[in-house]
């Protein structure tokens, strides 16, 4: 083989494999996305039944209840405006208090009961999720941002 | 008084650190000796100065100083001793402190350990050190002073945060550090090269040690950080794809890539521009780390700093730093040149191969964790890219590149015809697919999963055999020892950190596979069961501890009805911060661990009531951490190589010379 067309292809080859690899992670970025939404913007409908998304705010005081004999608990994520009802099955995170931030995935059933499959409440007693932290700035000022997120959901 | 030495100390080492930045680099340009020469005791001064202010910091917090606000901030006058010395750099600002120390550090060593470098790219390296000091100092005094004085002083400390009190998290920034903070040597020996138009297989011998022993400290610092993640967060992961720990993924990933285009590099002198882009790209995301962890950016227990202004200075930084040194690339990498030539199938390929691999994985990484950010800072909405992702990326990309690994180190450089090299690890290959199929029926499940995992350690262990193998037969020495005692300690330190990523592998491999965890309520004297084993939970008992108050539980552990341990599962709140945390109770095999942990009081009595229970089983878990460390140990042991020190001896021997010596050597 002469040099040139060796070289050409590495480069043809090399591209090839870099392509593949790039489209490959690409895709498995875009299916594997979780979007945040607000109980104001689940409220007005507009996160998605089905596909997993995150949901923050505060724990409604006075809301958690727990079912006699399993890890079933339910409570409310509320932004102050509105509220969401969230069950989940397991042991909740240390910081996990009611009054205090939070941050739950999960589905939205069409009961309209938010069914968490992991919460997180974070490290620092001070110290609330900056995605609950939006979401309550977001519903004092409130407003409902059309996201581009979810634009490019409802062009899909 | 030592607040004030310190922070003077500090100034001091900014204006050294100047010094050391401008004036030996310049010595090299207009071929000033003299100028030249101040590299070296610039390095020392600097490094003295800066031991004194970290020394002055630690000082403070031992004394429990609180009218210096870090330490009011960051201790407490009930945490015992050894947590006030690691809360020094348990703050944003200590931990910055640190990383200059760490750099001034390496600088010291460089100065120290390179007598026999060139005085111009001695000088040259010394200064690109300091010039990366300078941005550091500027921003510990302008924005992060740890010797902030608080008036009137704080009667109490607010405490270290209760998830830092721990001996990992006494270890694991300091290793961490050291290895991010090490590469800046790369970093500064790949720029003095784009400078200095020099680059050949000297300095690629040159800048490997550093390199090396920088990415050997920077997986234990991760892997410290994985074992930490494991046992105090209380519920059994040891790896979270948490954009902190990303951050320090990211550097090992490019710094494992250019550890073996270095390789390349000084064995055959190709790869140069892409060694020093790796050089470049390795220290950058070192910097990216800190900035990630360190500007508030992200929301992780790491980010403690919520001040805009910093994340503003370290931004500009790495703008100055990356976009700098990629100019300087793309404007004098023509002068360092491509080197020569090599067939399709031949170690160099593989190599390169095996780089590209590790350089997108990092790169999927990358977008992983920056994307978020992206939208989040434009407000294009919030979104989180979860575990699903990152599995989905990686065991595809890093299959075959711990496929190569196998076969490159047999491979021979420059050409290796197909059929020769399919005669050579025939036999490796059939007995680690026969293998690989077989061992899951044996561990008690077959999935593809399980068997392409322990395939790929098994095939990593044949064929080092294989490798091993072949050299001593080559070898013209007589007697075992003797032929063993001819190959370096480098070809050695290469074997045995491939065996640990086999051993790493086998870890993750059989603790994904078989791993089962039970999150169950329990009232006190209930018991459940976990594979072979019976958990019995006989409550809790309050009590106090040195500045906490614990909840301890008692789980009686069975097999086969036979009471084999009793392990007891923490709850504490800590006075100070009044914060919760939760202890695992853990018992440690080679063959796997039993985890307990406990949840949360399901009843109003927390004391006689039902508790929610974590009981988890990890085999062989702990395989991913030791292999870790047999990937260091073999970094060290690679570093350790006469070769190195040989070049050390003969600090007059001419360049050309010391690489006929290792050309001869090979």
């Amino acid at each position: 083989m002469k040099p040139r067309t060796r070289r050409l292809g590495w480069i043809l080859g090399g591209l090839a494999v870099l392509g593949v690899a790039a489209a490959m992670v690409l895709n498995a970025f875009r299916s594997n996305l979780v979007f945040f939404y607000t109980p104001t913007q689940i409220a007005a409908k507009e996160a998605p039944q089905g596909r997993p998304f995150r949901v923050g705010g505060l724990v409604e005081s006075g809301s958690l209840t727990r079912e006699p004999n399993t890890l079933i608990v339910h409570f409310r994520v509320t932004d102050t405006a509105k509220t969401i009802p969230v069950t989940y099955t397991g042991l909740l995170p240390d910081l996990f208090k009611e009054g205090k931030g939070v941050v739950a995935q999960g589905t939205l059933g069409a009961d309209g009961i938010f069914h968490a499959s992991e919460v997180l409440a974070k490290h620092d007693e001070n110290y609330m999720p900056p995605a609950a932290a939006d979401a309550v700035k977001q519903a004092h000022e409130g407003m409902t941002m059309k996201s581009l997120v979810q634009t490019q959901e409802g062009g899909r | 008084m030592i607040p004030e030495l310190g922070h003077f100390a500090l100034i001091l080492a900014l204006l050294v650190a100047l010094a050391q930045a401008i004036l030996p680099l310049v010595g090299a340009a207009f071929d000033q000796p003299r100028l030249m020469a101040l590299a070296r005791p610039a390095a020392r001064a600097q490094f003295l100065l800066v031991a004194l202010a970290f020394g002055c910091l630690a000082a403070s917090f031992v004394a429990n100083d609180f009218s210096v606000q870090n330490v009011a901030s960051n201790s407490n006058s009930e945490l015992p001793l050894h947590y006030r010395v690691a809360a020094t750099w348990g703050s944003h600002e200590g931990s910055l402190l640190l990383w200059t120390l760490m750099l001034s550090g390496w600088t010291l060593a460089v100065s120290i350990f390179s007598r026999n470098l060139p005085q111009a790219l001695l000088a040259r390296v010394v200064s690109v050190m300091g010039l990366v000091s300078v941005g550091f100092l500027l921003f510990l005094l302008f924005t992060s002073n740890p010797f902030e004085r608080l008036l009137p002083p704080a009667p109490e400390g607010r405490d270290l945060n209760p998830l830092l009190q721990d001996p990992g998290m006494v270890f694991h920034p300091p290793l961490l550090y050291m290895g991010y903070v090490g590469f800046s040597v790369a970093f500064s020996f790949a720029i003095a090269a784009l400078i200095g138009g020099r680059l050949d297989a000297t300095w690629a011998r040159w800048s490997r040690p550093w390199t090396t022993v920088a990415w050997a400290f920077l997986t234990v610092g991760i892997a410290l950080g994985s074992g930490w993640a494991y046992y105090t967060l209380g519920w059994g992961g040891w790896w979270f794809w948490d954009p902190v720990e990303n951050a320090s993924f990211m550097p090992w990933l490019t710094g494992t890539a250019l550890i073996h285009s270095l390789a390349v590099t000084e064995k055959r002198g190709v790869f140069r521009s892409w060694t020093v882009l790796l050089a470049i790209l390795a220290f950058s995301l070192s910097l990216l780390g800190t900035f990630l962890v360190r500007s508030g950016v992200l929301t992780s227990v790491h980010a403690f700093a919520t001040d805009p202004a910093r994340g503003i200075f370290i931004l500009a930084f790495l703008a100055l730093v990356i976009g700098g040194s990629l100019t300087l690339f793309a404007w004098r990498a023509g002068a360092v040149g491509l080197g020569g030539g090599f067939e399709l199938i031949s170690r160099e390929s593989s190599l390169l191969a095996n780089n590209i691999l590790l350089v997108v994985a990092m790169a999927s990484v990358l977008l992983g964790t920056l994307y978020p950010l992206f939208l989040d800072a434009l407000n294009l909405g919030k979104i989180s890219v979860g575990l699903p992702y990152f599995d989905a990326v990686f065991y595809p990309l890093l299959a075959p590149a711990v496929f190569l690994m196998g076969v490159g180190p047999v491979t021979r450089w420059r050409n290796a015809p197909l059929p020769e090299l399919a005669a050579r690890l025939k036999w490796a290959l059939a007995v680690a697919i026969v293998t690989a199929l077989l061992l899951p029926w044996v561990l008690g499940r077959w999935t593809p999963l399980i068997a392409l995992g322990l395939f790929l350690a098994l095939w990593i262990v044949t064929s080092t055999i294989v490798n091993l193998r072949q050299r001593l037969q080559s070898s013209h020495r007589r007697g075992l020892l003797a032929k063993l005692a001819a190959n370096s300690t480098s070809y050695y330190g290469m074997l045995l950190a491939h065996l640990g990523v086999a051993v790493f592998i086998v870890g993750v491999t059989l603790v994904k596979g078989y791993e089962s965890e039970q999150d169950v309520r329990l009232d006190t004297g209930g018991s459940v069961t976990a594979g072979a084993y019976e958990f019995r939970f006989l409550g809790v008992t309050p009590g106090p501890g040195p500045n906490y108050r614990a909840l301890t539980g008692t789980v009686e552990v069975r097999k086969d009805g036979q009471l084999i341990e009793t392990l007891r599962p923490e709850k504490r709140i800590y006075n100070a911060s009044g914060q919760p945390m939760t202890i695992a109770a853990i018992s440690t095999g080679i063959l796997g661990d039993r985890y307990v942990s406990l949840g949360e009081p399901l009843a109003n009595d927390d004391v006689r009531g039902a508790w929610g229970v974590r009981i988890y089983l990890k085999p062989f878990v702990d395989w991913i951490w030791v292999g870790a460390f047999i990937m260091a140990l073999g970094g060290f042991l690679a570093v350790s190589d006469r070769r190195y020190r040989l070049a050390v001896r003969r600090r007059d021997a001419p360049a050309s010379d010391a690489a006929a010596s290792v050309a001869a050597a090979e």
